[in-house]
């Protein structure tokens, strides 16, 4: 594998061996000392054009982890500002032998324009509203953690929320119905593409005919500018009908799960702390994030040799 | 005493004729058709259509304001190697052509570079802005005979109105480029299945129909008449034909991308397919062409975009749209194979004249005594585009590694081999 961009570009044979590989990790992670020299010599960059604290951090934090080196452009303070395009950007951090960059863009499309530029591998940590692959990993892996379940035949999941503008929703009903789940989209029509019947999924408009049929209740992160552009008349109206609230939380069945990417609005998505939802899975995501990030770094960077014959 | 030139062994295409002629030309004028004819200099033009030379109503030349991209020098070397002896200029330069200074640069840089006839349109508002009228009797009087705004639509209907009221008394032609802006704020391509996929904002048919429907009744009110630049939609197209059948004074173009290329090549993430209106379903490029066949659309325009490698290296939602077209037009056509070579010469050169009202010099037919404006072409030459072998300055051409049918050999402009086989002479 060379890229990772999207879900689609992965496959269904891909994503199983990568979450294979992360248990691998997770274990390297439980270690006193959770170090392994598996990526020493390789050179990780990272690019980051929008704001990130989970993501940046948990590449950063696997890269070291395999040993490799760490380069973190800084847009504020780099050359962009200065006026330099991305192509030249690329091409400089290229030349100082780098091996992968993980890129962050608030543009569609961003990885694929620079795997044209630069020998080195392109990892997608989000670009515009299309692809988040590694958050879609990480989320099939604490699915998969939580229920030991190999393959999500039979498991229901509800993605909740500003699908429209969603990364994380794109790629995860991608994952998701590649493992056998299925998905049920719940937002208002605003904030759905215009035209979804061709993904394998299904539609409610009302969170509360869904809710308790559900095993996976993914909610989505609502920005406030959704507002000011008229996708909902106010947050409030929102939250009411879309909002994970203490009596949703009583409506849903007894083992269902409940999940959020982040960062949360809270009051406005989750209207509830999600300390008080028994089975939410939202701090195994975040910590599952490191193990699954250093997968994918040693599925693209690895030789294979020094973790028992993966590559 | 000048030295004549015959153009040997071609097929003559006229609106009511057809058939093997040499032509022989002296000074600027086609003085005889006819067989057996010598010359002082014969060009071969076996296998051959000679027909009157291509006009295209939709040129973005750039210049003044953005060299960088092209010139008028070059963008008329594009254009005679494409076929073409009249390029209408669209307004959107820096500054735009609201001022008969500005008009009065395009047609003499035109003439300087001497290769086709430069034809500058006149905006419709000033600074392209939608806001106030140009001056468009100035213009009209500086010899602008096609009002646009191309790149924008005149949003404000009162406005376009007025236009359209005014226009009446000075002979013109307004042409709209059809987009209700509230509609495509950020839009990067067509609204369909692909960008839900991709998560990029859609720019969907409503907002160019819209405005077709909109100005269809304004000119049903006020009796002017009216071209559309760049139709992209089905709808579009079935408004027009209305219209038409209403018998109002309306004319309709459709460029070769939108003839060939569908939304899903954006799947690629190249900018390069980034055009406005953006590339459609493959139902609006078969009811576009069967607009072509029944006369519902009049001509085909190039909207020849050129940019610079650096603006299309930019995102998606960054790049500016628009893409080369003056040196593929006819071959992507033929290759399409969307009507007969007779249909062709009409689209490309005989409506686009009159619309442009420039048929006193183009778009005549091949006889003895018209303007020498005429293009010789292979009608079954296949070949492949090299964009760094391109005349524009630019290359941002959608065809690489496409097969496209159908090139130009030869080209005379008032009477000069501006082209010969395929070689542009200056």
């Amino acid at each position: 594998m060379k890229h990772l961009r999207s879900i689609d570009e992965l496959g269904l044979s891909g994503l199983m061996g990568l979450l294979q590989l992360t248990d691998h990790m997770a274990e390297i992670n439980q270690r006193p000392v959770p170090k392994v020299p598996a990526l020493r010599g390789r050179t990780v960059a990272s690019l980051f054009f929008e704001d990130s604290t989970r993501t940046r951090l948990s590449f950063e934090t696997a890269a070291k982890r395999l040993s490799a080196d760490t380069m973190t452009f800084n847009v504020s303070t780099s050359s962009v500002n200065k006026g330099e395009s991305l192509r030249d950007t690329v091409a400089t951090i290229t030349d100082m032998g780098v091996d992968a960059f993980v890129v962050r863009h608030k543009s569609v499309g961003i990885p694929w324009q620079i795997s044209k530029w630069t020998s080195a591998s392109i990892i997608n940590a989000g670009d515009g509203a299309h692809q988040h692959p590694t958050q879609a990993l990480v989320d099939c892996y604490t699915i998969r953690e939580a229920t030991h379940a190999q393959s999500f035949a039979g498991m229901k999941v509800a993605i909740v929320g500003d699908i429209k503008h969603s990364r994380v929703a794109r790629s995860n009903i991608q994952a998701f119905t590649l493992l056998g789940a299925s998905v049920v989209l719940v937002a208002p029509p605003t904030l759905l593409p215009p035209d979804v019947s061709h993904w394998p999924v299904s539609v409610s408009h009302k969170l509360d005919e869904v809710i308790g049929t559900v095993d996976v209740l993914y909610m989505l992160r609502l920005q406030s500018e959704r507002m000011a552009q008229g996708h909902v008349p106010t947050l409030r109206e929102y939250s009411e009908q879309y909002g994970l609230t203490q009596k949703r939380v009583l409506a849903l069945k007894s083992d269902a799960i409940v999940m959020h990417p982040g960062p949360m609005n809270r009051g406005v998505e989750m209207q509830i702390d999600p300390s008080d939802v028994k089975n939410s899975l939202i701090h195994r995501q975040v910590a599952n994030g490191v193990s699954v990030r250093m997968a994918v770094l040693f599925e693209l960077l690895g030789s294979g040799s020094s973790l028992g014959g993966q590559a | 005493m000048s030295k004549s030139l015959v153009i040997k062994g071609g097929t003559v295409i006229n609106r009511k004729s057809q058939e093997v002629s040499d032509v022989k030309i002296e000074n600027d004028c086609v003085i005889e058709v006819g067989k057996n004819l010598k010359g002082d200099i014969q060009l071969d033009a076996s296998g051959c259509f000679v027909s009157s030379g291509f006009v295209d109503l939709h040129a973005h030349l750039r210049e003044p304001g953005k060299e960088e991209a092209e010139t008028i020098e070059t963008g008329s070397r594009a254009g005679a190697l494409g076929g073409y002896t009249a390029l209408v200029a669209m307004p959107n330069t820096d500054p735009p052509q609201d001022s008969v200074a500005v008009v009065d640069f395009v047609r003499e840089q035109g003439k300087r570079a001497g290769l086709v006839d430069v034809v500058p349109s006149g905006c419709i508002t000033l600074g392209r802005q939608g806001e106030s009228l140009a001056p468009m009797a100035e213009l009209a009087h500086a010899g602008v005979t096609f009002f646009t705004d191309d790149g924008n639509g005149v949003q404000d209907a009162a406005l376009m109105r007025r236009a359209l009221e005014y226009a009446k008394g000075l002979g013109v032609t307004l042409a709209q480029h059809c987009e209700v802006a509230e509609l495509t704020k950020g839009a990067v391509m067509n609204e369909c299945s692909c960008c839900t996929d991709l998560g990029l904002p859609g720019w969907p048919a409503i907002a160019e129909e819209l405005m077709v429907f909109r100005d269809i009744e304004l000119v049903r009110i006020t009796g002017a008449s009216m071209h559309f630049l760049h139709l992209s939609t089905k709808r579009s197209v079935e408004l027009v034909r209305a219209a038409k059948r209403d018998g109002l004074p309306i004319t309709a173009e459709v460029t070769p991308h939108h003839l060939s290329l569908t939304q899903e090549l954006l799947a690629s993430y190249d900018p390069v397919f980034k055009v406005n209106p953006p590339l459609r379903s493959i139902e609006d490029i078969q009811a576009l062409k069967v607009g072509l066949l029944d006369g519902t659309i009049d001509a085909i325009a190039t909207d020849h975009a050129p940019h610079p490698r650096r603006d299309k290296e930019m995102s998606l939602d960054l790049a500016p749209p628009g893409m080369l077209g003056l040196e593929t037009a006819l071959g992507v056509v033929l290759a399409e194979g969307a009507c007969e070579i007779r249909d062709v010469v009409a689209l490309m050169s005989w409506n686009p004249a009159k619309i442009a009202r420039i048929d006193n010099r183009h778009g005549c037919d091949v006889i003895a005594g018209t303007k020498a404006n005429l293009c010789v072409f292979d009608p079954q030459l296949t070949w492949s585009v090299v964009p760094e072998r391109l005349a524009s300055k630019s290359i941002n051409t959608p065809y690489i590694g496409r097969t496209l049918r159908g090139r130009v050999r030869h080209t005379i402009f008032q009477g000069t081999t501006t082209v010969i086989d395929g070689q542009a002479q200056k």
